[in-house]
Protein backbone atom coordinates (compact mmCIF):
# COMPACT_ATOMS: atom_id res chain seq x y z
CA UNK A 1 0.00 0.00 0.00
CA UNK A 2 1.29 3.24 -0.86
CA UNK A 3 2.01 5.86 1.85
CA UNK A 4 -0.41 8.71 2.64
CA UNK A 5 2.68 11.24 2.42
CA UNK A 6 3.42 9.61 -1.21
CA UNK A 7 0.73 10.83 -2.91
CA UNK A 8 -0.28 14.08 -4.15
CA UNK A 9 -2.17 16.27 -1.47
CA UNK A 10 -6.26 15.67 -1.98
CA UNK A 11 -8.77 18.36 -2.17
CA UNK A 12 -11.28 18.49 0.00
CA UNK A 13 -14.96 18.42 -1.74
CA UNK A 14 -15.04 21.99 -0.11
CA UNK A 15 -11.39 23.23 -1.35
CA UNK A 16 -13.10 25.78 -3.56
CA UNK A 17 -15.43 26.76 -0.65
CA UNK A 18 -12.68 27.35 1.80
CA UNK A 19 -10.56 29.54 -0.95
CA UNK A 20 -13.27 31.80 -1.38
CA UNK A 21 -13.40 32.49 2.39
CA UNK A 22 -10.25 33.54 2.86
CA UNK A 23 -8.99 29.72 4.18
CA UNK A 24 -4.98 29.50 4.53
CA UNK A 25 -4.97 26.33 3.31
CA UNK A 26 -1.95 23.90 5.02
CA UNK A 27 -1.45 20.36 3.82
CA UNK A 28 -2.76 17.81 6.89
CA UNK A 29 -3.15 14.10 6.78
CA UNK A 30 -2.80 13.84 3.00
CA UNK A 31 -5.15 16.79 2.12
CA UNK A 32 -5.09 20.55 1.29
CA UNK A 33 -6.98 21.93 4.36
CA UNK A 34 -7.72 25.36 5.90
CA UNK A 35 -5.58 25.46 9.10
CA UNK A 36 -7.11 29.58 9.39
CA UNK A 37 -9.79 31.94 8.19
CA UNK A 38 -9.76 35.18 10.03
CA UNK A 39 -7.51 34.04 12.88
CA UNK A 40 -7.06 31.18 15.14
CA UNK A 41 -8.04 33.24 18.51
CA UNK A 42 -10.87 34.53 16.52
CA UNK A 43 -12.17 31.68 15.43
CA UNK A 44 -11.60 29.63 18.58
CA UNK A 45 -13.25 32.30 20.53
CA UNK A 46 -15.97 32.30 18.18
CA UNK A 47 -16.58 28.94 18.64
CA UNK A 48 -16.93 29.05 22.60
CA UNK A 49 -19.95 31.60 22.09
CA UNK A 50 -21.56 31.31 19.38
CA UNK A 51 -21.13 28.47 16.06
CA UNK A 52 -18.59 27.15 14.55
CA UNK A 53 -18.60 25.10 10.98
CA UNK A 54 -15.25 22.91 10.67
CA UNK A 55 -14.93 20.46 7.52
CA UNK A 56 -14.02 17.18 8.63
CA UNK A 57 -14.10 15.51 5.27
CA UNK A 58 -10.57 14.02 5.42
CA UNK A 59 -11.55 12.09 8.45
CA UNK A 60 -12.79 8.32 7.40
CA UNK A 61 -16.07 7.23 7.24
CA UNK A 62 -16.58 3.26 7.20
CA UNK A 63 -19.35 1.10 7.26
CA UNK A 64 -18.67 -2.08 8.70
CA UNK A 65 -21.33 -5.27 8.37
CA UNK A 66 -21.75 -8.64 8.72
CA UNK A 67 -22.97 -11.23 10.65
CA UNK A 68 -22.76 -10.12 14.22
CA UNK A 69 -20.55 -7.01 13.49
CA UNK A 70 -20.77 -5.98 17.16
CA UNK A 71 -18.84 -8.80 18.23
CA UNK A 72 -16.41 -8.99 15.23
CA UNK A 73 -15.56 -5.11 16.44
CA UNK A 74 -15.16 -6.09 20.23
CA UNK A 75 -11.90 -8.92 19.00
CA UNK A 76 -10.29 -4.93 18.37
CA UNK A 77 -11.81 -2.58 20.31
CA UNK A 78 -12.48 -2.41 24.04
CA UNK A 79 -15.94 -1.03 23.91
CA UNK A 80 -18.89 -2.14 24.44
CA UNK A 81 -20.78 -2.82 21.56
CA UNK A 82 -22.65 -5.95 21.62
CA UNK A 83 -25.15 -3.55 24.50
CA UNK A 84 -24.48 -0.39 21.98
CA UNK A 85 -28.30 0.97 21.41
CA UNK A 86 -29.64 1.89 17.87
CA UNK A 87 -28.13 5.38 17.20
CA UNK A 88 -25.93 5.44 19.96
CA UNK A 89 -22.27 6.63 19.51
CA UNK A 90 -19.33 4.59 21.54
CA UNK A 91 -15.88 6.58 21.67
CA UNK A 92 -13.35 3.27 21.03
CA UNK A 93 -9.54 2.89 20.23
CA UNK A 94 -8.49 0.11 17.56
CA UNK A 95 -5.61 -1.83 19.05
CA UNK A 96 -3.10 -3.84 18.25
CA UNK A 97 -2.66 -6.73 19.80
CA UNK A 98 0.03 -5.62 22.30
CA UNK A 99 -2.65 -3.43 23.45
CA UNK A 100 -1.30 -0.38 21.80
CA UNK A 101 -3.48 2.44 20.08
CA UNK A 102 -3.33 2.29 16.12
CA UNK A 103 -6.45 4.74 16.17
CA UNK A 104 -9.15 6.96 18.26
CA UNK A 105 -12.47 6.15 16.57
CA UNK A 106 -16.16 6.68 17.09
CA UNK A 107 -18.60 3.78 16.76
CA UNK A 108 -22.36 4.58 16.05
CA UNK A 109 -25.01 1.30 15.96
CA UNK A 110 -27.08 1.90 12.85
CA UNK A 111 -29.31 -1.22 13.07
CA UNK A 112 -26.88 -4.74 12.69
CA UNK A 113 -24.11 -2.19 10.92
CA UNK A 114 -21.99 0.05 12.50
CA UNK A 115 -20.79 3.48 11.45
CA UNK A 116 -17.16 4.24 12.27
CA UNK A 117 -15.38 7.43 12.03
CA UNK A 118 -11.37 7.36 12.15
CA UNK A 119 -8.55 9.86 11.42
CA UNK A 120 -7.45 10.95 8.53
CA UNK A 121 -4.12 10.05 8.67
CA UNK A 122 -4.10 7.07 9.72
CA UNK A 123 -7.58 5.55 7.71
CA UNK A 124 -5.94 3.85 4.98
CA UNK A 125 -3.64 1.88 7.84
CA UNK A 126 -7.13 1.45 9.84
CA UNK A 127 -8.93 0.12 6.77
CA UNK A 128 -6.36 -2.55 6.53
CA UNK A 129 -6.28 -3.77 9.74
CA UNK A 130 -9.61 -3.85 10.10
CA UNK A 131 -9.71 -6.09 6.74
CA UNK A 132 -7.07 -8.18 7.45
CA UNK A 133 -7.68 -8.98 11.83
CA UNK A 134 -11.42 -8.76 11.81
CA UNK A 135 -13.28 -12.21 11.59
CA UNK A 136 -13.94 -13.60 8.01
CA UNK A 137 -17.81 -12.03 6.85
CA UNK A 138 -17.09 -9.16 8.50
CA UNK A 139 -17.08 -6.18 5.52
CA UNK A 140 -15.56 -2.30 5.64
CA UNK A 141 -17.18 0.00 3.10
CA UNK A 142 -14.80 3.30 2.97
CA UNK A 143 -17.83 5.78 2.60
CA UNK A 144 -15.43 7.84 -0.04
CA UNK A 145 -18.10 9.57 -1.35
CA UNK A 146 -19.53 11.40 2.24
CA UNK A 147 -18.05 14.47 3.29
CA UNK A 148 -18.44 15.34 7.22
CA UNK A 149 -19.16 18.75 8.48
CA UNK A 150 -19.05 19.90 12.23
CA UNK A 151 -21.27 22.21 13.32
CA UNK A 152 -19.81 23.42 17.15
CA UNK A 153 -20.57 25.47 20.03
CA UNK A 154 -23.69 26.81 22.00
CA UNK A 155 -25.81 28.15 19.44
CA UNK A 156 -25.26 25.33 17.03
CA UNK A 157 -28.16 23.47 18.05
CA UNK A 158 -30.52 26.86 17.16
CA UNK A 159 -28.97 26.75 13.84
CA UNK A 160 -29.06 23.03 12.54
CA UNK A 161 -32.98 23.20 14.20
CA UNK A 162 -33.90 25.19 11.61
CA UNK A 163 -32.80 23.71 9.20
CA UNK A 164 -33.19 19.94 10.09
CA UNK A 165 -36.12 19.95 12.50
CA UNK A 166 -35.65 17.11 15.65
CA UNK A 167 -32.09 17.29 15.50
CA UNK A 168 -32.22 19.36 18.91
CA UNK A 169 -33.68 16.16 20.30
CA UNK A 170 -30.69 14.58 20.10
CA UNK A 171 -28.49 14.45 23.62
CA UNK A 172 -24.70 13.92 23.46
CA UNK A 173 -23.20 10.86 21.82
CA UNK A 174 -26.94 9.88 19.71
CA UNK A 175 -27.68 10.56 16.12
CA UNK A 176 -30.24 9.80 13.81
CA UNK A 177 -31.30 10.45 9.86
CA UNK A 178 -32.36 13.74 8.67
CA UNK A 179 -33.05 15.83 6.06
CA UNK A 180 -31.50 19.63 5.44
CA UNK A 181 -33.78 20.73 2.74
CA UNK A 182 -33.77 18.32 0.15
CA UNK A 183 -30.51 16.45 1.43
CA UNK A 184 -29.91 13.30 3.33
CA UNK A 185 -27.59 13.60 6.16
CA UNK A 186 -26.59 11.30 9.13
CA UNK A 187 -26.50 13.78 12.01
CA UNK A 188 -24.87 13.16 15.44
CA UNK A 189 -24.71 15.13 18.41
CA UNK A 190 -21.10 15.01 18.87
CA UNK A 191 -17.66 16.65 18.49
CA UNK A 192 -14.17 17.60 19.12
CA UNK A 193 -14.21 21.04 20.95
CA UNK A 194 -16.03 20.27 24.34
CA UNK A 195 -19.27 22.30 23.03
CA UNK A 196 -22.48 21.11 22.27
CA UNK A 197 -22.52 20.67 18.59
CA UNK A 198 -23.21 18.30 15.58
CA UNK A 199 -21.85 16.65 13.33
CA UNK A 200 -23.19 16.21 9.67
CA UNK A 201 -22.38 13.59 7.19
CA UNK A 202 -23.69 13.88 3.81
CA UNK A 203 -22.46 13.27 0.37
CA UNK A 204 -19.88 15.37 -0.96
CA UNK A 205 -21.51 16.87 -3.84
CA UNK A 206 -24.23 18.50 -1.48
CA UNK A 207 -21.86 19.39 1.28
CA UNK A 208 -21.42 23.15 -0.59
CA UNK A 209 -25.31 23.76 -0.81
CA UNK A 210 -24.92 22.30 3.14
CA UNK A 211 -21.97 25.08 4.08
CA UNK A 212 -23.97 27.15 2.49
CA UNK A 213 -26.91 27.03 4.22
CA UNK A 214 -25.63 26.83 7.57
CA UNK A 215 -23.64 30.27 6.37
CA UNK A 216 -26.53 32.00 5.82
CA UNK A 217 -27.09 32.28 9.62
CA UNK A 218 -24.57 35.21 11.64
CA UNK A 219 -24.49 32.77 14.18
CA UNK A 220 -22.07 30.75 12.17
CA UNK A 221 -18.45 31.18 11.23
CA UNK A 222 -16.04 28.64 8.97
CA UNK A 223 -13.07 27.44 11.39
CA UNK A 224 -10.01 26.00 10.66
CA UNK A 225 -7.70 23.45 11.75
CA UNK A 226 -5.99 25.69 14.44
CA UNK A 227 -8.88 26.74 16.57
CA UNK A 228 -9.89 22.67 16.14
CA UNK A 229 -6.73 22.08 17.75
CA UNK A 230 -6.54 24.62 20.55
CA UNK A 231 -10.20 23.35 21.10
CA UNK A 232 -9.71 20.58 21.51
CA UNK A 233 -6.81 20.88 23.57
CA UNK A 234 -8.55 23.02 26.26
CA UNK A 235 -11.42 20.55 26.51
CA UNK A 236 -8.39 17.61 27.54
CA UNK A 237 -9.20 15.42 24.33
CA UNK A 238 -6.34 13.40 22.65
CA UNK A 239 -4.83 14.26 19.52
CA UNK A 240 -3.69 11.04 17.34
CA UNK A 241 0.00 10.81 16.66
CA UNK A 242 0.77 13.06 19.18
CA UNK A 243 -0.78 12.07 22.53
CA UNK A 244 -1.72 8.60 21.67
CA UNK A 245 0.56 6.09 19.21
CA UNK A 246 0.96 2.75 19.28
CA UNK A 247 3.40 2.65 21.84
CA UNK A 248 0.49 3.68 24.53
CA UNK A 249 -2.41 1.71 25.70
CA UNK A 250 -5.63 2.91 26.91
CA UNK A 251 -4.92 2.86 30.65
CA UNK A 252 -1.71 5.02 29.78
CA UNK A 253 -3.33 7.65 27.59
CA UNK A 254 -6.15 7.98 30.75
CA UNK A 255 -9.33 6.65 28.32
CA UNK A 256 -10.38 3.86 30.54
CA UNK A 257 -13.76 4.96 30.19
CA UNK A 258 -13.93 3.48 27.01
CA UNK A 259 -13.02 0.21 28.49
CA UNK A 260 -17.26 -0.83 29.59
CA UNK A 261 -17.52 -3.10 32.33
CA UNK A 262 -18.25 -6.35 30.71
CA UNK A 263 -15.25 -5.89 28.43
CA UNK A 264 -13.26 -5.34 31.93
CA UNK A 265 -14.45 -8.88 33.10
CA UNK A 266 -14.48 -10.46 29.72
CA UNK A 267 -11.77 -9.00 28.32
CA UNK A 268 -11.34 -10.68 24.38
CA UNK A 269 -10.28 -7.73 23.18
CA UNK A 270 -6.68 -6.95 21.30
CA UNK A 271 -3.95 -6.72 24.12
CA UNK A 272 -6.68 -7.45 26.70
CA UNK A 273 -4.06 -9.26 29.08
CA UNK A 274 -1.89 -6.53 28.74
CA UNK A 275 -4.32 -3.87 29.07
CA UNK A 276 -6.58 -5.85 31.96
CA UNK A 277 -3.26 -6.28 33.80
CA UNK A 278 -2.49 -2.06 33.87
CA UNK A 279 -6.08 -1.23 34.73
CA UNK A 280 -5.12 -3.52 37.89
CA UNK A 281 -1.70 -2.41 39.17
CA UNK A 282 -1.52 0.89 37.46
CA UNK A 283 0.25 1.98 34.41
CA UNK A 284 3.94 2.93 34.03
CA UNK A 285 3.00 6.10 32.75
CA UNK A 286 0.16 8.05 32.59
CA UNK A 287 -1.02 10.96 30.14
CA UNK A 288 -1.88 13.99 32.19
CA UNK A 289 -2.64 18.26 31.76
CA UNK A 290 -1.08 20.85 33.15
CA UNK A 291 -0.84 24.65 33.09
CA UNK A 292 2.78 26.12 32.89
CA UNK A 293 3.56 29.43 34.62
CA UNK A 294 4.29 32.85 32.73
CA UNK A 295 3.08 33.41 28.97
CA UNK A 296 5.22 31.71 26.71
CA UNK A 297 3.79 28.30 25.30
CA UNK A 298 5.24 25.10 26.01
CA UNK A 299 4.82 22.68 22.79
CA UNK A 300 5.15 19.07 21.90
CA UNK A 301 8.57 17.36 22.43
CA UNK A 302 9.35 19.37 25.20
CA UNK A 303 10.70 17.21 28.70
CA UNK A 304 9.26 16.87 31.74
CA UNK A 305 11.30 16.92 34.65
CA UNK A 306 10.32 16.02 38.18
CA UNK A 307 11.77 18.20 41.18
CA UNK A 308 15.02 16.61 40.89
CA UNK A 309 15.72 17.05 37.21
CA UNK A 310 15.29 13.46 35.88
CA UNK A 311 13.05 13.67 32.49
CA UNK A 312 9.73 12.04 33.69
CA UNK A 313 8.43 12.28 30.68
CA UNK A 314 7.58 14.53 26.86
CA UNK A 315 5.22 17.13 26.48
CA UNK A 316 2.35 15.60 23.61
CA UNK A 317 0.46 18.53 23.12
CA UNK A 318 1.08 22.12 24.25
CA UNK A 319 -0.07 25.87 23.34
CA UNK A 320 -1.66 28.61 24.14
CA UNK A 321 -5.07 28.31 25.26
CA UNK A 322 -7.14 31.40 23.91
CA UNK A 323 -9.72 31.07 26.25
CA UNK A 324 -7.74 30.78 29.99
CA UNK A 325 -5.41 33.17 28.18
CA UNK A 326 -2.19 30.94 29.35
CA UNK A 327 -0.10 28.14 28.00
CA UNK A 328 -1.72 24.83 28.69
CA UNK A 329 -0.62 21.40 27.76
CA UNK A 330 -0.80 17.33 27.99
CA UNK A 331 1.77 14.76 28.14
CA UNK A 332 3.15 11.19 29.78
CA UNK A 333 4.79 11.50 33.13
CA UNK A 334 5.64 8.48 35.77
CA UNK A 335 2.53 7.69 37.15
CA UNK A 336 3.60 8.63 40.55
CA UNK A 337 3.86 12.16 39.33
CA UNK A 338 0.52 12.66 37.61
CA UNK A 339 -1.88 13.67 40.88
CA UNK A 340 -3.05 16.96 40.53
CA UNK A 341 -1.27 19.86 41.99
CA UNK A 342 2.06 17.63 41.37
CA UNK A 343 4.73 20.38 40.57
CA UNK A 344 6.90 19.60 37.22
CA UNK A 345 9.78 21.65 35.32
CA UNK A 346 9.31 21.28 31.60
CA UNK A 347 12.32 22.29 29.68
CA UNK A 348 12.13 23.59 25.61
CA UNK A 349 15.45 24.88 23.83
CA UNK A 350 16.97 25.11 27.06
CA UNK A 351 14.78 27.16 29.13
CA UNK A 352 12.84 25.47 32.17
CA UNK A 353 9.22 26.70 32.87
CA UNK A 354 7.87 25.65 36.01
CA UNK A 355 4.28 23.60 35.62
CA UNK A 356 1.64 22.04 37.43
CA UNK A 357 -0.64 18.75 36.54
CA UNK A 358 -3.86 20.03 36.30
CA UNK A 359 -7.49 17.91 35.99
CA UNK A 360 -8.92 18.03 32.47
CA UNK A 361 -10.40 19.37 30.85
CA UNK A 362 -8.84 22.78 31.10
CA UNK A 363 -12.38 24.22 30.27
CA UNK A 364 -15.30 22.50 30.81
CA UNK A 365 -17.47 20.32 28.67
CA UNK A 366 -20.84 21.83 28.21
CA UNK A 367 -22.10 18.89 26.43
CA UNK A 368 -25.96 18.36 25.47
CA UNK A 369 -26.28 15.44 27.86
CA UNK A 370 -29.56 12.87 28.66
CA UNK A 371 -31.28 14.42 31.60
CA UNK A 372 -31.60 11.68 34.80
CA UNK B 1 16.54 57.65 9.00
CA UNK B 2 16.47 55.13 6.74
CA UNK B 3 14.48 51.92 6.53
CA UNK B 4 15.77 48.12 5.83
CA UNK B 5 14.82 44.44 5.73
CA UNK B 6 16.47 41.32 6.09
CA UNK B 7 15.41 38.14 4.26
CA UNK B 8 14.76 37.14 7.68
CA UNK B 9 11.83 39.31 7.73
CA UNK B 10 13.18 41.87 10.32
CA UNK B 11 12.99 45.43 9.73
CA UNK B 12 15.58 48.12 10.61
CA UNK B 13 15.21 51.40 11.25
CA UNK B 14 18.91 53.82 11.25
CA UNK B 15 18.61 57.30 13.20
CA UNK B 16 22.48 58.62 13.52
CA UNK B 17 23.91 55.40 15.08
CA UNK B 18 21.32 53.88 16.84
CA UNK B 19 18.74 51.33 15.16
CA UNK B 20 15.24 49.81 16.24
CA UNK B 21 14.62 46.43 15.01
CA UNK B 22 11.00 44.83 14.87
CA UNK B 23 9.71 42.14 12.55
CA UNK B 24 7.45 42.74 8.99
CA UNK B 25 3.90 43.32 7.89
CA UNK B 26 4.79 40.14 5.81
CA UNK B 27 6.08 38.67 9.02
CA UNK B 28 3.40 39.15 11.47
CA UNK B 29 0.65 37.94 9.13
CA UNK B 30 2.41 34.43 8.04
CA UNK B 31 2.69 33.99 11.97
CA UNK B 32 -1.26 34.76 12.87
CA UNK B 33 -1.93 35.27 16.31
CA UNK B 34 1.15 36.56 18.49
CA UNK B 35 0.20 35.45 22.13
CA UNK B 36 4.25 35.16 23.28
CA UNK B 37 7.34 38.02 22.57
CA UNK B 38 10.35 38.31 24.26
CA UNK B 39 12.76 41.15 23.80
CA UNK B 40 16.78 41.01 24.56
CA UNK B 41 18.39 42.11 27.88
CA UNK B 42 19.29 45.67 27.76
CA UNK B 43 22.83 46.08 27.42
CA UNK B 44 23.63 42.58 25.72
CA UNK B 45 25.82 42.51 22.89
CA UNK B 46 24.23 40.80 19.76
CA UNK B 47 26.39 39.87 16.49
CA UNK B 48 24.41 40.47 13.21
CA UNK B 49 22.47 37.17 12.44
CA UNK B 50 22.47 36.36 16.01
CA UNK B 51 19.25 35.03 17.76
CA UNK B 52 17.95 38.44 19.54
CA UNK B 53 14.14 37.87 20.49
CA UNK B 54 11.66 35.33 20.14
CA UNK B 55 8.27 35.21 18.96
CA UNK B 56 5.55 33.12 19.94
CA UNK B 57 2.20 32.78 17.61
CA UNK B 58 -0.76 30.36 18.62
CA UNK B 59 0.64 28.24 15.56
CA UNK B 60 4.70 27.98 15.90
CA UNK B 61 7.97 29.62 17.77
CA UNK B 62 10.28 31.73 15.76
CA UNK B 63 13.15 33.24 16.64
CA UNK B 64 14.19 37.31 15.89
CA UNK B 65 17.37 37.58 14.63
CA UNK B 66 19.52 40.72 14.51
CA UNK B 67 20.02 42.31 11.36
CA UNK B 68 23.44 44.21 12.44
CA UNK B 69 25.80 43.81 15.09
CA UNK B 70 25.49 46.12 17.68
CA UNK B 71 24.77 46.30 21.54
CA UNK B 72 21.13 46.24 22.68
CA UNK B 73 19.77 49.73 24.00
CA UNK B 74 16.42 49.62 24.41
CA UNK B 75 13.71 46.48 24.95
CA UNK B 76 10.17 47.44 24.57
CA UNK B 77 7.97 46.58 27.02
CA UNK B 78 4.67 46.55 25.62
CA UNK B 79 5.26 43.75 23.32
CA UNK B 80 5.54 41.52 26.52
CA UNK B 81 2.65 43.24 28.46
CA UNK B 82 0.15 42.92 24.89
CA UNK B 83 1.77 40.93 22.42
CA UNK B 84 -1.10 41.44 20.26
CA UNK B 85 0.39 44.99 19.06
CA UNK B 86 2.88 43.24 16.75
CA UNK B 87 -0.08 42.04 14.71
CA UNK B 88 -1.90 44.81 14.60
CA UNK B 89 1.16 47.45 14.23
CA UNK B 90 4.28 45.62 13.78
CA UNK B 91 6.24 48.05 11.99
CA UNK B 92 5.07 51.05 14.40
CA UNK B 93 4.13 50.18 18.64
CA UNK B 94 5.06 46.53 17.94
CA UNK B 95 8.99 46.81 17.33
CA UNK B 96 11.06 44.77 19.31
CA UNK B 97 14.49 46.27 20.34
CA UNK B 98 16.90 49.42 19.91
CA UNK B 99 20.76 48.93 19.84
CA UNK B 100 23.67 50.48 18.87
CA UNK B 101 25.56 50.04 15.82
CA UNK B 102 28.50 48.76 15.77
CA UNK B 103 29.39 49.12 12.23
CA UNK B 104 27.49 51.07 10.15
CA UNK B 105 29.02 48.86 6.83
CA UNK B 106 26.98 46.21 7.82
CA UNK B 107 23.80 48.39 6.78
CA UNK B 108 25.21 47.71 3.03
CA UNK B 109 24.05 43.67 2.75
CA UNK B 110 20.23 45.13 3.95
CA UNK B 111 17.22 45.56 1.40
CA UNK B 112 15.84 48.39 1.19
CA UNK B 113 12.07 48.89 1.54
CA UNK B 114 11.11 48.98 -2.21
CA UNK B 115 13.63 45.29 -2.98
CA UNK B 116 11.52 44.10 0.58
CA UNK B 117 7.82 44.38 -0.51
CA UNK B 118 8.43 43.20 -4.15
CA UNK B 119 10.49 40.40 -2.95
CA UNK B 120 8.01 39.22 -0.10
CA UNK B 121 4.82 40.04 -2.08
CA UNK B 122 5.94 37.13 -4.43
CA UNK B 123 7.06 34.36 -1.22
Amino acid sequence: MADVMDLELQKLPLDGWHRARGGRMVPFAGYEMPVQYEGILAEHLWTRESAGLFDVSHMGQLMISGPQADAALETLLPGELKLLGDGKLRYSLLLNEAGGIIDDLMATRRGEQFYVVVNGATKHGDIEQLERRLPQGTVVDHMKEQALLALQGPRAVEVLEALAPGVSELTFMTGGAFRIGDVPAWISRSGYTGEDGFEISVGAGAAEQVADALMESSLVKPIGLGARDSLRLEAGLPLYGHDLDEQTTPVMADLTFAIQKRRRAEGGFAGADRILAELEQGPVQKRVGFTVEGRQPVREGARIMDGEGNEVGRVTSGGFSPSLQRPIGMGYVATALSAPATRLTLEQRGKLFPAEVVPMPFVPHRYHRKKG
Amino acid sequence: MSLYFTKEHEWIRVEGDTATVGISQHAQHALGDIVFAEAPDVGKTLDKGQEAAVVESVKAASDVYSPVSGEVTEANPAIADDPSIINSDPEGEGWFFKLRLADPAELDGLMDEASYRDWSSKL
